[in-house]
């Protein structure tokens, strides 16, 4: 049985990246009483993962930031329900929180977007951040023959990770063209401490293969992954490789906001100026309103952290700051947008759902993701389509659905406090596998 | 040399380093995380507790998502075979 514990904050803050610990410690110096729930072990997100403790970095500096506040941190608990306005269930390994708040302030960042090839479901193909964070969290790459490959700036930045800790990269294969990368190296000009990243990430990987106009067509294996086969031009190419780390850029993880009611615009969380949702009190920053990097991240994070404790001349100040690294963000989105030959990249066999197995064949016929669901379970299974829910959105264009609660997988017991009574008293239920 | 902590996987102990995820640990062991329900064997793709890939058994709980979870001196953890 979980062991149940209610908190009640002026702020809440979900999400531990460098957007909620912006948003925790700017709170926080209003001298609201604030506290910060994230679903991993230890804050920092999955860009900043492992990095905390570093005092030198940005990720260090803002740790040390909310080390000195008094914001409360609840790690490695995800949360799945709301049971009334103001009110958030989040469930940990041993216990279930309910936590009260004023103001939310929504952080969850984002996911890589993987698209089915035939041989994804291999053992060792995995996501580019994917495969950064498992070796953040001990998997040793020393020797390792490492193929990165899909679209986007975190494959030079985990290309550069992976390198630095003795793994062979042998090609990272951009799925986009020069002349769509052009506009984002202009942009880079404006934004002198990204050029001072981007030399360092080319400092680290002198020498490794960075072909554009490419991408995975298969991956081999018979139990698990031994090569991969990539297109470049109108040519195939094998090459052999230990692990295959391959994303096709960052989508938003909408599954909180949308369960609240927050009105997504284009794919992303629709914000006013000083981040509030379209829902009162509910404020959004980082990923979640545009995939922008940690500089917006942190900017918008402070933005909301200052307007939900009520301090909105500190977040008016970087309202500037916050326009300029938003154009930005706008060319980043359109020079990795993904090219359309990637749709027919999942043969007939494919399996586009891996929770429940569902090919690619079985989706065709249908004309949206609800029907697919409902005919064919794509979607329903333990992920709750954060896998296939995008790539059928880029596949078929379909629309995502409504969110349900529990938005993530929980344990029966837990489940039990979803049906909160008006007094905030849960009725006993017991058994479960807890 | 990193201070190791030993989990048992499937009932044979592992070694890893200490800080590390039971993700790691199953890897290390060079087996798959779970079956599909078409039995194909499956292991970790996020790697940030979004895919449910990793799924494993830990101390008796079932569905545990491995790579969210730090591996802890004697942890017991079974994977589908």
């Amino acid at each position: 049985m979980s062991k149940e514990l209610i908190q009640q904050f002026d702020v809440l803050v979900i999400g531990g990246g460098p957007a909620g610990m912006a948003a925790a410690v700017s709170a926080a110096e209003c001298g609201r009483r604030v506290g910060l729930v994230d679903d991993n072990p230890s804050l920092g997100g999955q860009i900043w993962r492992g990095e905390t403790a570093n005092r030198m970095s940005e990720a260090g500096k803002w740790a040390e930031k909310l080390r000195a506040s008094d914001v409360e941190l609840i790690c490695g608990a995800r949360v799945f329900h709301q049971p009334e306005v103001g009110t958030l269930l989040a469930e940990g390994l041993e216990n279930c929180y309910e936590l009260g708040f004023q103001k939310l302030v929504l952080a969850t960042g984002a996911r890589e977007r993987f698209l089915p090839f035939p041989g994804w479901t291999l053992p060792n193909v995995m996501g580019a951040g994917g495969l950064q964070a498992l070796v953040k969290s001990g998997l040793p790459i020393a020797g390792k023959r490492v193929v990165v490959a899909g679209s986007g700036p975190l494959l030079l930045a985990v290309a550069a990770y992976l390198h630095q800790h003795g793994a062979r990269i042998l090609m990272i294969c951009e799925q986009a063209s020069w002349t769509c990368l052009l506009p984002f190296g202009v942009a880079l000009l404006h934004h002198p401490q990204k050029i001072a990243q981007g030399f360092s990430l080319g400092k680290e990987l002198a020498g490794v293969r960075f072909v554009t106009n490419c991408w995975p067509v298969a991956a081999k294996g018979e139990e698990t992954l031994e090569a991969v086969i990539v297109s470049r031009g109108n040519k195939r190419e094998t090459t052999s490789c230990d692990y295959l780390a391959c994303g096709f850029h960052l989508v938003p993880n909408l599954e909180l906001a949308t369960l609240l009611g927050c009105q997504i615009q284009d794919g992303y969380v629709k914000v006013d100026d000083f981040q509030e949702t379209s829902v009162r009190g509910v404020l959004c920053a980082g990923e979640l309103t545009g995939i922008g990097g940690v500089e917006l991240s942190l900017v918008e994070g402070q933005i909301a952290g200052f307007a939900a404790g009520g301090r909105g001349e500190s977040a008016r100040q970087l309202l500037k700051a916050r326009a300029k690294l938003h154009r930005f963000a706008r060319v980043l989105d359109r020079a990795f947008s993904s090219r359309s030959e990637l749709k027919s990249l999942a043969l007939p066999d494919t399996i586009v759902c891996r929770c429940e197995d569902v090919k690619y064949d079985r989706l065709k016929p249908y004309t949206s993701w609800r029907a697919a669901k409902l005919q064919t379970r794509c979607g329903m299974g333990a992920c709750q389509g954060r896998v296939c829910g995008p790539a059928t959105q880029f596949l078929f264009n379909w629309r995502p659905d409504s969110v349900r609660p529990p938005i993530f997988p929980t344990r029966f017991e837990n489940l039990a406090a979803m049906t909160c009574s008006p007094d905030g008293k849960h009725s006993e239920v017991t058994g479960g596998h807890g | 040399m990193p201070e190791l902590t030993t989990v048992k996987i499937n009932g044979r102990p592992v070694a890893v380093a200490s800080g590390s995820t039971v993700a790691v640990a199953v890897m290390l062991a060079g087996i798959a995380c779970r079956r599909s329900v078409s039995g194909e064997q499956r292991s970790p793709l996020c790697g940030m507790g979004i895919c449910f890939e990793c799924r494993v058994e830990i101390n008796g709980r079932p569905h545990c998502r491995s790579c969210q979870i730090l591996a802890r001196p004697g942890m017991e953890v079974s994977t589908d075979e």
